[in-house]
């Protein structure tokens, strides 16, 4: 590790926010180097409880934080918020406007807000968002939470990141089919009816309820053999979030979420799938890298397409051809 | 694009402080920085000048654009400039402010820190560019 990335970590480690500020740039902007600055956060990792508030765009997720992290720091815990929003597929550039809804915890740099962008990635969260949340747990913070992209349906990459998910849903959100679909509603360890003084409120309850009780227990992570009386089924609060209305009975099913997850075993198989995820993802990174540098060696992408082009040769064959020397070196 | 590629990118606050009211201008201004492909944080209207010394640090921004319009500049820069410092991240932030700003006060700006003041009527390329040229690297 080079010597000024020495002095970062140590800076972070003593409580430097500074130091904490430009960790996170590093990850963001995969500056070289930055994996094993990562690395090195990885020990002092681990003691934070990690929250997912994901929900469509409007549904009140910024305003709901706000007054979770003010909650947080009346009870003397300190607390990271990583909010994500996207960024343009055409500039790469982006407005971030969560901040603005922060409005409790100004001038108290105990609540430490990161916004992020997109970056272009899919599933609504940055690829850069589980180191970020590393360098909050390495800092210390109590507390992180992640604000997703107001996306829509498909907001799951957030459960591999969080402890606990909390879906928000706006009232009218549409009738029961919606409650059918597959998605974002089955990663819910909480509903959040927001806007709750809104007409449609209380039908968007009644759904929710019907869907939650037809549910088939929750589904095993893949290290959670051995998590025995992890019987939870999702609760549904009903918040005004500006008004600062059901957040403290939100913060009590959260507590109590996180209770059952450590005295079941359930966080340490999360946290376990969590990392399967995490070597997997970074192994495919650097295939990706080898493929890519293979594909070079071989006179680049362009001339491989015209040979596909002039139907000398096929996209398949193209690809055995590039893969073979990598799945040879593998195989000796 | 592979996923380990560097990923530099320009992070900027657009800041309003003090009792302005007159965000359009910040607004044109967030727009037209989101096109240009900057990364733009926006403050959101009557911050006090400590709460945008905190966005600013947190966010670890390369340039923090303050837009004041209420002629309270030599009250409020100087409050940001001291915060900065505070935390060290004055000397790695590129500060610019927008507004109504008599020349006097310009060069008094520039003497705490402002890297340029940029009056009614600057065409939109001309900051941009600016802030391609000066914009502190990470």
């Amino acid at each position: 590790m080079s010597a000024t990335h020495t002095d970062l970590l140590a800076d972070l480690l003593d409580g430097k926010h500074r130091a904490l500020a430009r960790v996170i740039t590093k990850i963001e902007n995969r500056e070289p180097g930055y994996r094993e600055l990562v690395s090195e956060l990885h020990t002092h990792t681990g003691d934070a409880e990690i929250i997912g508030i994901t929900g469509s765009p409007g549904a009140g997720k910024s305003t709901l934080v706000d007054k979770v992290a003010n909650y947080y720091r009346e009870r003397g815990e300190t607390v990271g918020v990583i909010a994500i929003d996207p960024s343009s597929p055409f500039t790469g550039g982006a407005v971030l406007g969560d901040r603005i809804r922060m409005a409790s915890n100004v001038g108290d740099m105990d609540v430490f807000f990161r916004s992020m962008s997109a970056r272009g990635s899919l599933g609504g969260l940055s690829t850069a968002t589980s180191d970020a949340v590393k360098a909050l747990d390495a800092f210390g913070k109590d507390k992180i939470i992640v604000e997703t992209v107001g996306a829509g349906q498909n907001e799951i990459d957030i459960v591999k990141t969080a402890d606990t998910v909390a879906v928000l849903v706006p009232p009218e959100s549409g009738d029961n089919v919606q409650m059918l679909k597959a998605g974002i509603l089955e990663i819910a360890d909480v509903f959040v009816v927001n806007k709750a003084d809104l007409p449609g409120a209380d039908r968007a309850v009644s759904d929710l309820t019907e869907m939650v009780h037809m549910r088939d227990g929750t589904p095993t992570p893949e290290f959670g053999d051995g998590v025995e009386g992890y019987d939870w089924e999702p609760p549904i609060v009903e918040t005004i979030a500006k008004d600062g209305e059901g957040v403290t009975e939100f913060i009590e099913v959260l507590d109590e979420h996180h209770d059952l997850l450590e005295s079941t075993g359930m966080l340490d198989a999360k946290t376990r799938t969590r990392y399967a995820e995490e070597i997997r993802a970074l192994l495919r990174e650097d295939a990706n890298r080898l493929v890519a540098s293979e594909i070079e060696s071989r006179g680049g992408i362009a001339e491989l397409v015209e040979a596909v082009f002039e139907r000398e040769t096929d996209p398949y064959s193209v690809a055995d051809e590039v893969i073979t020397p990598i799945e040879d070196c593998i195989h000796d | 694009m592979s996923a380990d590629q560097e990923q530099q990118s320009i992070r900027c606050l657009v800041a309003k402080v003090g009792l302005d009211g007159h965000d359009r201008g910040a607004h044109v201004i967030a727009r037209a920085f989101r096109d240009a492909g900057f990364e733009v944080i926006y403050s959101g209207l009557h911050n006090a000048p400590d709460e945008i010394v905190q966005a600013a640090v947190q966010e670890d921004v390369n340039v923090l654009g303050i837009s004041i319009l209420s002629g309270a500049h030599d009250t409020l820069v100087p409050k940001i400039v001291e915060g900065l410092k505070e935390y060290d991240a004055f000397d790695d932030t590129l500060i610019l402010v927008g507004g109504v700003v008599p020349d006097d006060d310009k060069a008094e700006l520039k003497e705490l820190g402002v890297a340029e003041v940029f009056g009614p009527g600057t065409p939109m390329e001309e900051t941009i560019e600016f802030v391609r040229e000066n914009a502190p690297e990470r």
